[in-house]
């Protein structure tokens, strides 16, 4: 049988992800793994997904998105709040949380959609700009929110607790900005992997079909793309929503990670889309593998070094400068060919 | 300096592979300490008190011949006020061999950490995390009041003694520790005969220009305005309120001492201000002077009410240890169930309050003090 080239290279994409789990898994069951690195793989597995979903916005679709920390936001909330109501009704785990999933995924690709549909007729930066102000928009107002169900119903206010009007016996679910807490913890690393999987299936076929060829085509002349039929906004908004509900999803893992959900501006404010952005600038715009690669480098690295206390965040800059020159500059592409030229040269003499 | 970029790759490899790579913690001989806090970030200036004030308080015990003849060992990991970071620090933490934990400084993080440290049975004790949540697990104490209680508190101070019958309340809404004052604040005012004439939020990206909330409350004549409120944006709302010649009763809770020492703010504004603290750094008994003296020789400036509940969170963690006679050979948990029972039993004079006793379920008693600034300075209030 012959494989394509493409097939290959997406084989060897799950294949990465399929050995990191593996040989994570053997060494925590040897024991070999801190408690640091076990306690850091579900934000992993939540990076790595935001990295590949906001790649096909910005590497497939060609739009800049300075909000995905919006929609990882949405996505967070709508998970947890549908986990905190069912946590009494549906007692099966690993069930309520695949529907907490579905939820968020759908609320964040609702939002997604919601706001693609004026944006992404429009030519230039514009979607920059409005899913900046999206993202802290919806984190305000996710403070000033307080929802809770008691024996009369469910009781919502924007104003504070008191005009809720609960009865003695209900049960707050988002107080205002102390947010959500006593989430379920249902995240786990297996279930984040087999999300990663999920999302890199979703991302790389959507590539390879059709829709995907159009969508790039797009990308590459918009001009010639609609000159031979292709519905130019449709095919934005396909793309768009679906990476808002992926960045949905990796949401949803994030909020039943931790005991505590709230939206401050460290989580999901705009520095955190920049964040993800980085990861994917970084690993190369385009290029699944490398976004998800340099999400694991850049997520570990702050923590890694955290020997040198204070001084973390000056090596972390460093590194992500010697990233981008490594990764971007053209003497150093130069250098790199050159570099990968003499091994291989070397592995002919051996 | 290709031999030179080889030995600094290897040692950045080796640093993070032992970060990677479980360590086998030896028994030690001291007792290993954790702390968490924000070191860097927009919270920053509390978990630096924080790590201040319970080094000095570790620095004095170790001279001191340490607990029970066992020398205490601190390490302090940066959370940047984040629960995920917060969890990282508490993970990083237990890989050192950590045996007892003073923190996290901020509240959201502190839910986190508590429903992590549960699970491993560690003992807690938050200097400042004010949220209810923070102590609902048997292994969590706090050392400083919970919002409800100051809320509460504030109102019947001000029902008791009849300072104000309207009052108007300015609040951070995306602000746990303030919504959380405020919500009870609320509640109790009914009871005490206050009526709320106006209550105005802003949230931390709004938190410059306070003229409209001011406004409010001064065409809704309120004779009292209510600060739950940090001290920096409090200097604000007082300068502002004198600009427009709108001059109540200010009456605000612990988040305001240090309004003193904020720069190019005119103190004289804040004169007649008074809020509920339980730490004021002028007190004249020697406990606190010592520690006000130790602090500023060590750093070089007055320590807030964020260093003194550190300071004094340690020196329950000693008095709980010296009551429960664990020694640092032990297993986190079994020290974590002597000492969670120990701190129940314990009475501390501490530098933010004396005779301070703990319940079971955390919480702290302690008389809230309510001080008056009066020519620059702090004065008892009746």
């Amino acid at each position: 049988m012959k494989i394509n080239k493409k097939t290959k290279s997406n084989l060897i994409t799950y294949g990465i992800v399929i050995a990191f789990y593996i040989v994570v898994t053997a060494m925590q069951s040897a024991g070999m793994i801190s408690r640091l690195m076990s306690g850091l793989l579900v934000p992993l597995c939540v990076y790595v997904i935001l990295a590949i979903s906001l790649n096909l916005t910005v590497g497939i679709l060609g739009e800049l998105s300075l909000g995905h920390a919006g929609f990882m936001c949405v996505g967070a909330f709508a998970g947890a709040i549908f986990s905190k109501c069912t946590m009494d009704t549906i007692t099966f785990q690993g069930f309520r949380f695949f529907l907490a999933l579905l939820v968020g995924a759908a609320f964040a690709g609702f939002f997604g959609f919601i706001i693609g549909i004026p944006v992404l007729r429009l030519k230039g930066d514009y979607l920059a700009i409005v899913t900046l102000a999206f993202g802290e928009i919806i984190k305000n107002l996710i403070n000033v929110v307080y929802l809770g169900v008691d024996s009369t119903g469910v009781k919502f206010s924007m104003k504070d607790y008191m005009s809720m009007g609960m009865a003695p016996d209900g049960k707050v679910i988002i107080n205002g900005a102390q947010g959500i807490t006593g989430t379920p913890q249902d995240s786990t690393f297996g279930i984040g992997v087999i999300l990663i999987l999920v999302t890199l299936f979703v991302v790389l076929n959507l590539i390879q079909s059709r829709d995907g060829r159009a969508i790039m085509a797009i990308r590459d002349n918009r001009i010639a793309a609609e000159s031979i039929g292709i519905d130019v906004s449709k095919y934005k908004l396909k793309a768009f929503a679906i990476s808002a509900a992926l960045a949905g999803v990796a949401g949803v893992l994030y909020a039943h990670n931790l005991a505590t959900l709230t939206a401050l501006p460290k989580n999901f404010g705009y520095n955190q889309s920049i964040m993800i952005l980085v990861f994917v600038v970084l690993g190369g715009i385009g290029s699944i593998r490398g976004s998800m690669i340099s999400a694991v480098v850049l997520t570990l690295l702050p923590e890694l070094l955290r020997g040198l206390s204070e001084y973390r965040m000056l090596f972390y800059a460093i590194v992500l400068i010697v990233m981008m020159l490594l990764n971007w500059a053209p003497k150093a592409i130069e250098w790199r060919e050159r570099l990968a030229a003499s091994f291989r040269k070397k592995g002919r003499e051996a | 300096m290709s031999k030179w970029k080889k030995v600094l790759s290897l040692a950045a490899a080796a640093s993070m592979t032992m970060s990677v790579m479980a360590m086998n913690v030896s028994a030690a001989d001291n007792f290993m300490i954790g702390g968490i806090g924000p070191l860097t970030g927009e919270t920053a200036v509390y978990g630096i008190a924080v790590k201040n004030g319970a080094q000095i308080a570790i620095d004095e015990i170790n001279e001191a011949g340490g607990v029970n003849g066992v020398q205490l060992e601190m390490n302090f990991q940066d959370d940047e006020g984040d629960a995920e970071k917060a969890v990282n620090a508490y993970n990083t933490l237990m890989d050192w061999g950590m045996q007892m934990l003073v923190g996290t400084v901020t509240s959201t993080p502190c839910v986190a950490v508590a429903n992590e440290s549960v699970k491993d049975n560690v003992f807690q004790l938050t200097p400042s995390g004010s949220a209810v949540e923070c102590v609902a697990n048997p292994n969590v104490f706090r050392v400083c009041f919970s919002d409800p209680n100051q809320g509460i508190a504030s109102a019947q101070y001000i029902g008791e003694h009849k300072l104000a019958t309207k009052v108007a309340v300015i609040y951070n809404s995306s602000d746990v520790y303030s919504s959380g004052i405020y919500q009870k604040f609320a509640e109790e005012a009914a009871n005490q005969g206050l009526e709320i004439v106006s209550a105005e939020a802003f949230t931390a990206d709004s938190n410059k220009d306070f003229s409209v909330q001011l406004q409010k409350a001064k065409d809704a004549e309120a004779e009292l305005v209510f600060l739950p409120i940090y001290y920096t944006e409090a200097s604000l709302i007082l300068t502002q309120a004198a600009s427009m010649e709108f001059a109540p009763m200010f009456f605000g809770c612990d988040g305001l001492d240090g309004i003193l020492n904020v720069e190019q703010f005119d103190t004289s504004l804040a004169e007649d201000v008074m809020l509920l603290t339980p730490f004021a750094a002028d007190a004249e008994d020697e406990l606190t002077q010592n520690f006000v003296a130790a602090y500023d020789e060590a750093y070089g400036e007055t320590p807030n009410q964020f260093a003194a509940d550190a300071y004094d969170a340690v020196y329950a963690i000693k008095a709980a240890i010296e009551k429960s006679e664990v020694t640092p050979d032990m297993e986190a948990s079994d020290i974590c169930d002597a000492v969670s029972q120990a701190m129940t039993e314990i009475t501390l004079d501490g530098v933010t309050g004396l005779g301070i006793t703990w319940t079971a379920d955390g919480e702290p008693s302690k008389a809230p003090k309510a001080v008056v600034i009066k020519d620059g300075a702090y004065a008892a209030m009746e």
